[in-house]
């Protein structure tokens, strides 16, 4: 097995993307990428059968695209890495089902990877070798999807990566789901409600910040929770609806947005004070919405915080990203995993190989 | 010609069979939660087992159910993959017809209707009017979902013929059923798992009121 720049190929199934991602070392070769968003679209939300079942139609072919885009052929890989958790189980197994076949079949080692871990890992990949400066450690990476809302430090990628805080309830992509229907905004939320936003005023409304009170930071200095702020949203709608009014909708986007943003940035900064840490890395859909990259960019500055924004095609849930993680697992010498791991849906992000 | 096959329409079962020496490997588990983590070691067992390499195999078989479906897909994605990274053809069969050919080889003759657990208190069916002239199960229509009790009722056109409850797939038979429609010039099954539910999702009437 080359160990200085192994070819991996990533397979990720842990939502509603198949990802099937190839890389040689750090540099990306294929993100191939088959969503199954637009037939959740009617349920307002992923619908886990409906996503595992997508999975199974879209592997074969992803995978095809992937080796063709990267001009390799299947026998040239060094390893396959796949999800194995966190993630929705159904969805899971059937990438660890196909990583082991494909693994047995061509020979390969497998490495059988954490999700959340995956996304950090998105942020060493680059198009061509080496332009930018590599990731450095320790670092304060901040997750935000539909799926998760987490807080880590990372100490080293393939070591020692400790999970500080998440989301107690809903997770912050799918609080903008859910404040999009409130809205009567089409799925997914978050480019509805950034859509929406760009004419409101972000201070017309005070919206809560969930977990900011003194005795939560005492508790829950590093967790976030968003139902409160979804309810608090939908009593503002239904006070305006049942009054007659008018619902100000470009406002209480504008608003809530400026909630989710505020709290997540606060938080993550605070993380970055608490243990000297002045890197900040974002990763997950989320970070798609263009107001969260424009207040992590100010305040990072203000507080002399290098902030590191991997491309958006690496952000949103991807087999690159896993690919990646693989190839660095294998360059500091770890050793494959064994064929008998199966998918650990609430797999701990500690737990960075299984 | 050398197969390997693969069915999780009900617990684990991968195979490594022949059409002269029958089935030279078999591994089976029939706990029905544990698809992911054993059917990639079973896979390697059976190959060495059968001393045979990947690049030996003339297809890989999978069991297109009916099952449910978290298990069922488990297999066929590793099926479909295994194929694919091996540059062999995949070989769909329809898992009942492999219990089927198991009992009348055993020496089953007449009609004869597989039972497998769909879960949720319901079962999938296929009846068979007879095995042919090579052995073969023949199936009168597509597998179906039921109700057990819809399976007792008088007036169902298979009332009478007798049943068998099959709580295993032998991806063995899955296997030799392959090599012996593939000798025999038979279709194979569609590439496509036979789930025959629709995914369960209830479409919500928009928003709930917070506020009283
Ligand atoms: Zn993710």
């Amino acid at each position: 097995m080359n160990r200085s720049a192994p070819l991996v190929l990533g397979i990720e199934t842990s939502c509603d993307e198949t990802g099937i991602g190839i890389v040689r070392g750090t540099t990306l070769l294929s993100n191939t990428i088959a969503s199954s968003m637009d037939e959740h679209a009617r349920y307002g939300g992923v619908v886990p059968e409906i996503a595992a079942r997508a999975h199974l139609d879209e592997l074969v072919p992803a995978i095809n695209a992937a080796v063709t885009e990267a001009g390799i052929c299947l026998q040239d890989l060094d390893a396959i890495a796949v999800t194995c958790g966190p993630g929705l189980s159904g969805a899971l197994m059937v990438g660890v089902g196909a990583a082991k076949a494909l693994a047995v079949a061509l020979d390969k080692p497998i490495y059988a990877v954490n999700h959340l871990v995956g996304h950090v890992g998105a942020d060493l990949l680059q198009a061509e070798p080496s332009t930018t400066a590599p990731l450095e450690y320790p670092t304060i990476a901040l997750l935000v999807s539909g799926g998760h809302t987490s807080l880590l430090l990372v100490r080293d990628l393939v070591s020692d990566v400790e999970l500080l805080g998440e989301t107690i309830d809903d997770a912050a992509g799918e609080a903008f789901d859910k404040v999009a229907r409130l809205l009567s905004l089409p799925y997914p939320g978050g480019p509805q409600i950034d859509r929406v936003a760009i004419d409101g005023n972000p201070k017309a409304i005070r919206f809560p910040r969930g977990l900011s009170q003194p005795k939560d930071m005492a508790a829950h200095r590093y967790d976030f929770s968003f139902s409160g702020l979804k309810t608090s949203v939908a009593r503002f709608v239904e006070q305006r609806q049942d009054a007659g009014e008018l619902v100000p909708v470009a406002d209480v986007a504008a608003s809530f947005r400026e909630a989710v943003v505020d709290i997540l940035l606060t938080k993550a900064i605070v993380a970055c004070g608490d243990f000297g840490v002045p890197r900040l890395l974002l990763g997950g859909g989320v970070i798609a919405n263009a107001r969260l990259r424009a207040v992590a960019t100010e305040r990072t500055d203000a507080a002399g915080i290098v902030l590191r924004i991997p491309p958006l095609s690496l952000c949103t849930d991807n087999g690159a990203m896993i690919a990646a993680l693989g190839a660095q697992l294998i360059m500091a010498g770890h050793e494959p995993s064994t064929l008998e791991f199966g998918a650990d849906s609430t797999l701990p992000v500690g737990q960075i190989q299984v | 010609m050398v197969l390997l096959a693969i069915d999780t329409s009900a617990g684990t079962s991968v195979a490594v069979v022949d059409l002269d020496r029958g089935v030279i490997a078999e591994r089976g588990e029939a706990d029905t939660m544990r698809h992911a983590e054993i059917v990639g070691p079973f896979i390697l067992e059976c190959l060495r087992e059968a001393n045979v390499d990947p690049a030996a195999l003339s297809g890989v078989v999978g069991g297109m159910g009916p099952g449910p479906f978290t298990g069922l897909r488990v297999g066929i994605a590793s099926a479909r993959v295994f194929a694919l990274g091996a540059g062999k053809p995949l070989v769909p069969v329809i898992s009942h017809d492999a219990i089927a050919w198991g009992h009348y080889r055993r020496g089953h003759t007449g009609p004869l209707v597989v039972v497998t657990d769909a879960r949720r208190r319901e079962i999938y069916w296929s009846a068979y009017s007879e095995a042919d002239a090579i052995g073969l199960p023949v199936r009168v229509g597509s597998p179906g979902l039921a109700k057990p009790a819809e399976l007792d009722d008088p007036a169902w056109l298979h009332a009478l013929w007798p049943r068998i409850d099959a709580a295993t797939v032998s991806a063995g038979e899955l296997g030799l059923v392959a090599e012996l429609s593939y000798a025999h010039r038979r279709p194979f099954a569609a590439n496509e798992p036979l789930y025959l539910r629709s995914p369960d999702v209830t479409l919500s009437n928009g928003p709930k009121r917070v506020s009283r």
